[in-house]
């Protein structure tokens, strides 16, 4: 008797969770660049606000990360990256529906803390032995960027520290536990004035393009397409903008 | 003294355990495989060459052994009030004790930043006056690698304390020897064994830290990017090279876990 | 060369658990505290050894105060000189015998060489001098034993303590051990305090005995204090016992002359025969049946205990017999008056001596 009880009750759960996830019909697995934490937050807000019956997950990750798990076969509908190589290996390898589209742009800026204590001015204090300085690691996108604007304006850096993602970075600043750092304008935005930024001069040229695709084997091809077309709309790119984006 | 094999009669062990046996066993074998399967034979030499590989050994080699030593000077006379000495919130600082066994090791290393960086609480104080600064140094990796080792030292040692008799220690004292020499000639000759297998412990525990080193430590090659750092940033930049060290770490751990077991294990 | 020791020990337990003994024990006497398990006698023991501290009177040995609360005080264990031999022996497992039984003089900053030579002579003078080499896990309880008795005496303390020193071993090598340390008891000068649960043991050795139950001494004298006048039931139940030494033969047991009946017994020459009080009946006439130990005497001193009875005879074996009121009036017993004692052969414990 105990054990037809049992069944009917886990039965019953079943079927309700089911009702549940009837009322949403679908799910879009959204794998997206750490840089895009709080831009693609308010987006799935107001996506699914306006698609009542969707639910977005969004991954978030570095997107070296993101292109691995990829590639091993996750389950991936959108692929939003922070730069275009990790995404030119995705499309190598098959794995995107049609060509990637520029959605965003990020601009480098210099970031230090509230009152930057370290005086710094330009990229040619990076190569101060005497402050901290932190940039992204090697292979993070930002990481790879920021290099190349130092070895353009020939400065060799004294890095303290090559911190494994953006956040870490500018949790660092934020605590002023560095004196300086190179992030991307929306990270600078994202801290919310908790840190100063420094503009520097050449950082137009160095401005990582965010692409986006439909991934070839998207669980949810319609929604992923829905999704991807809000990101490159108006709204999509308004929000994109008051997150630091340019376009 | 020599023991003569005796033939012993063993049952056929019962199936179910051998096959739930088999299936733990898997746990284990299974990673590890996918390791070795994904190696870069190949190239194999030419990367663990390579600086990288290098300096993330030389640099885990010395935070791991420099944590243990940290761990054994500090942790044993740490465990010896714990365990001998009555005092008023002893459950309190156990528990602060174990601390680091509970919380991930990324909210530890946030901890000792919010402590000791250059902004902390105590590191401010200790930057202004000796311009001593942790973070991003390696005497950081092995403050963050000891924060969360020292505590398989004390535990260990701890526990080899209560349960030695303590007739043992009343007995030299009777015989006239100080507390010191209590100490020296008969109570840790006789935590030896579980000594040595609290310090392998804590030191395979420091090998494989990754969190606290890297969000206390900060990560730079040559400096703190100990091998665990170097495998997590290998796997976006440079996998070959991040399997490599994985590689490295497994053979490492391998050859010391094999070399101590008959040993050491038995105090375990 | 050696004092007496002098001692008032309060203690409080963290349990509960409190004892209050006085003893005096001069050079060259053996003292036994006697007493059922939790009577307090280990914590006798870590007090003098000042393991824990009093909480009340006084230690004092050769005139030197070890411990006195009142007075503030308290002299640590490692500069008391008092030998102790622990229950189950406590020898240092990680040492050699050798080591063990030097570890006392090496404390005390003798060389290496000059503590092993001397252990080495007490080894010898315990007949275990070949033992020297090994550790504590290779040699048998009897060995291991006079190893702790020579670790302790090695260093020539003021005071001895053996704390259960026979009680982890076998009844045979418990009568050989119980020489030995007859034998070493006599020649350490000082005064020598034994702790014990077995009655043979105190009587054997001690030249006085502290009864001690839950924590306080409720009788103390020679063994023959003891064993004729018990002062509680615990020490009339324990110590009331009769002892007599004898010689075993092939006929049974020669008491001074009389023979004793005795069961199986693989015993040969000088041993001990134990009768318990409530294994003697007492008749009017002489017994019939089985009891092939049955002989005529007179009552010499009846003493009353609550419910019990008890009986001394005269020869030609006096022993202690223990009846109730009930057969005490029925037989009619008084100062003086005839009776046959019988005891069976079975109910006699005999024990090599």
């Amino acid at each position: 008797m105990n054990r037809l009880l049992v069944s009917v009750a886990v039965g019953g759960l079943v079927a309700v969770t089911a009702c549940a996830e009837g009322a949403t019909t679908s799910t879009v697995f959204v794998s997206a660049a750490a840089s895009l934490t709080d831009a693609f937050a308010e987006m799935e807000d107001v996506f699914e606000s306006a698609n009542p019956g969707v639910d977005v997950v969004v991954n978030l990750a570095g997107s070296a990360t993101l292109r691995e798990q990829i590639l091993d076969g996750a389950p991936v509908d959108v692929f939003a990256a922070a730069n275009e190589s990790t995404m030119t290996e995705v499309v190598t390898a098959g794995r995107a529906a049609s060509a990637p589209v520029v959605f965003a742009r990020n601009r480098l800026q210099i970031a230090v803390p509230l009152g930057n204590p370290g005086a710094v001015t330009a990229l040619s204090d990076f190569a101060d032995d005497g402050l901290l300085i932190g940039l992204c690691a090697e292979g993070v996108p930002c990481g790879d960027l920021a290099r190349q604007a130092l070895q353009a304006a020939g400065v060799v850096p004294s890095i303290d520290t090559s911190e494994t993602d953006v956040r870490a970075l500018l949790t660092k600043l934020e605590e002023g536990e560095i004196d300086a750092g190179i992030v991307y304008v929306s990270d600078v935005a994202a801290a919310g004035g908790a840190v100063e930024s420094i503009d520097f001069g050449g950082a137009s040229g160095f401005v990582a393009d965010y692409p986006i695709v439909v991934m070839e084997s998207a669980p949810n091809p319609d929604g992923a397409a829905t999704f991807m077309d809000f990101v490159l709309s108006e709204t999509g790119q308004r929000i994109l903008a008051e997150h630091g984006f340019l376009h | 003294m020599t023991t003569r094999r005796s033939r012993r009669i063993v049952r056929r062990p019962p199936a179910p355990v051998v096959l739930l046996a088999a299936a733990g066993l898997a746990v284990f074998v299974v990673p590890l495989i996918g390791l070795l399967a994904r190696a870069p034979w190949g190239d194999l030499s030419t990367v663990l060459a390579g600086d990288t590989v290098v300096d993330a050994l030389r640099l885990s080699l010395i935070s791991s052994v420099g944590a243990t030593a940290v761990s054994a000077v500090l942790g044993v006379p740490l465990a010896w009030v714990l365990a001998r000495v009555d005092f008023r919130g002893k459950s309190v600082v156990r528990g602060l004790v174990l601390l680091p066994l509970v919380i991930p090791p990324v909210v530890g290393g946030a901890a000792l930043l919010f402590a000791l960086g250059r902004r902390g609480v105590i590191g401010e104080v200790l930057y202004e006056s000796t311009g001593l600064l942790l973070p991003f140094s390696t005497w950081g990796v092995v403050v963050a690698v000891t924060f969360v080792a020292m505590p398989f030292l004390v535990i260990t040692v701890e526990g080899a304390l209560r349960n030695l008799d303590p007739r043992f220690e009343a007995a030299a004292a009777s015989l006239g020897a100080s507390r010191w020499t209590v100490m020296r000639r008969v109570t840790l000759p006789m935590i030896a064994p579980s000594l040595a297998s609290g310090l392998v412990l804590t030191w395979a525990r420091a090998l494989g830290e990754f969190g606290a080193t890297v969000t206390f430590a900060g990560n730079l090659p040559g400096r703190t990017q100990t091998l665990p750092l170097a495998v997590f940033v290998g796997l976006e930049s440079d996998r070959d090279a991040a399997v490599a060290l994985s590689l490295v770490m497994v053979a490492i751990a391998l050859v010391v876990l094999v070399a101590l077991r008959d040993r050491w294990w038995r105090a375990l | 060369m050696s004092g007496r020791l002098e001692a008032h020990l309060v203690v409080h337990r963290s349990d509960g658990f409190s004892l209050d003994a006085a003893l005096s024990i001069a050079p060259g006497q053996t003292v036994a505290l006697l007493g059922p398990n939790g009577a307090g006698k280990s914590t006798a023991v870590s007090a003098l050894a000042g393991i824990i501290p009093l909480a009340g009177g006084r230690i004092e040995l050769d005139r030197d105060v070890l411990d006195d609360p009142g007075a503030g005080r308290f002299v640590p264990p490692d500069q008391r000189s008092i030998g102790v031999v622990f229950q189950d022996y406590v020898l240092f497992p990680h040492l050699t015998v050798a080591d063990n039984v030097a570890f006392g003089l090496r404390s005390r900053g003798l060389s290496r060489s000059s503590a092993l030579a001397k252990a080495h002579d007490v080894l010898e003078q315990l007949g275990v001098k070949e033992l020297g080499g090994r550790k504590p896990r290779q040699i048998s309880g009897g060995e291991a034993q006079r190893v702790a008795l020579g670790r302790a005496l090695a260093t020539d303390p003021r005071l001895l303590l053996l704390d259960e020193p026979l009680s982890a071993l076998d009844a045979t090598t418990r009568a050989e051990l119980r020489r030995v340390l007859a034998d070493h008891l006599s020649r350490f000068d000082g005064p020598r305090l034994l702790i014990t649960h077995d009655p043979t043991e105190a009587f054997l050795l001690a030249d006085e005995i502290y009864v001690v139950e839950h924590g306080t001494v409720t009788q103390s004298g020679t063994a023959e204090d003891i064993r004729l006048r018990p002062r509680t039931s615990y020490v009339a139940d324990l110590v009331g016992v009769n002892l007599v030494e004898g010689v075993a033969g092939a006929g049974g047991v020669d008491v001074a002359g009389h023979e004793l009946r005795v069961g199986d017994t693989h015993a040969a020459g000088p041993v001990l025969a134990t009768i318990h009080p409530r294994a003697i009946s007492l008749h009017r006439h002489e017994p019939e049946g089985s009891p092939r130990n049955a002989w005529p005497t007179r009552v010499r001193l009846l003493e009353h205990y609550g419910d019990r009875v008890r009986v001394l005879t005269e020869g030609p074996l006096p022993l202690i017999a223990e009846v109730t009121p009930a057969a005490e009036s029925a037989l009619d017993l008084t100062v003086g008056s005839a009776v046959w004692v019988s005891i069976k052969a079975t109910e006699i414990g005999v024990e090599a001596r």
